[in-house]
């Protein structure tokens, strides 16, 4: 099943979904905050860990293969990024404001984890 | 900002998904599970590749590869790299009786996204102007 033409199709199907909501949440993001933080890239990659965490802890081992490709590789992999996440914070170091770069660093790694970690906490919670 | 523009990042991040998919089950045959060598190959390499692209496209904005910029960078990019996968990777170390890889996993990741982000772009600009 993983290795099939479904499981792919199911990461694809997942993935380009995820990807149109991150650039939905982006756009929102820039528009009402504007560009001067990358903020759409970070509460994309916090939100996207909240629910990841929770998928974890709620399923836990029990997680079928079909659900984990579509969810977890396709949807959430798609929706978070790490390229965007690199290149807005070298942008922030080259514009001559590393301390804005050092908040994001800090903000988006702390964040994230924290994120999965109340998500995995709440997922087997409510198991 | 259009519907086709959408499209084209989902088409590009159903892409970049399916082949991060493909990469984490090749790594894992020939590393093992042990360590995200997946996650963390993906993740440098879509770095590298949205530095280079970015550079690139603002070098020549009037090129074929310009117009392709939804696609390719918040598409491709955006869908091949993850960031909840790096998360729930930390975490299940340190769940499993590995903080140190899981420290690891995070201060050898960190520094080297940001390198290659870095190296893609110095690529891009030290190409010749002529297109």
């Amino acid at each position: 099943m993983g290795h099939g033409i479904t499981g792919l199709l199911l990461v694809a199907l997942g993935g380009a979904l995820g990807g149109m909501g991150r650039f939905a949440v982006s756009n929102i993001m820039a528009h009402l905050l504007g560009n001067a933080f990358p903020w759409g890239t970070l509460i994309v990659n916090a939100s996207g860990a909240l629910i990841a965490g929770w998928l974890l802890g709620y399923f836990d081992m029990l997680i079928t293969q079909p659900l984990w490709l579509f969810t977890i590789a396709g949807l959430l992999g798609g929706y978070t990024t790490v390229s965007s996440f690199s290149l807005q914070t070298l942008e922030l170091w080259q514009r001559g404001q590393a301390p804005r770069a050092a908040l994001n660093i800090a903000a988006t790694l702390v964040l994230g984890l924290a994120m999965a970690i109340l998500g995995w906490l709440l997922g087997t919670g409510a198991q | 900002m259009s519907w086709k523009v959408y499209l084209a990042v989902g088409v590009g991040s159903g892409a970049g998904s399916v082949l991060r998919y493909a990469i984490s089950l090749a790594t894992m045959t020939a590393f093992g599970g042990y360590f995200p060598w997946g996650t963390l190959l993906v993740n440098v390499l879509g770095s590298g590749l949205i530095g280079w692209l970015a550079a690139t496209i603002s070098r020549f904005p009037h090129t074929q590869l310009a117009r392709w910029q939804p696609l390719l960078i918040a598409g491709f990019c955006g869908g091949f790299t993850t960031f909840s996968l790096f998360s729930l990777e930390t975490i299940h170390l340190i769940q499993h009786g590995y903080p140190t890889f899981a420290l690891l996993y995070v201060l050898v990741s960190l520094p080297l996204w940001l390198m290659a982000v870095w190296l893609g772009e110095r690529i891009a600009l030290s190409r010749p102007p002529s297109q």
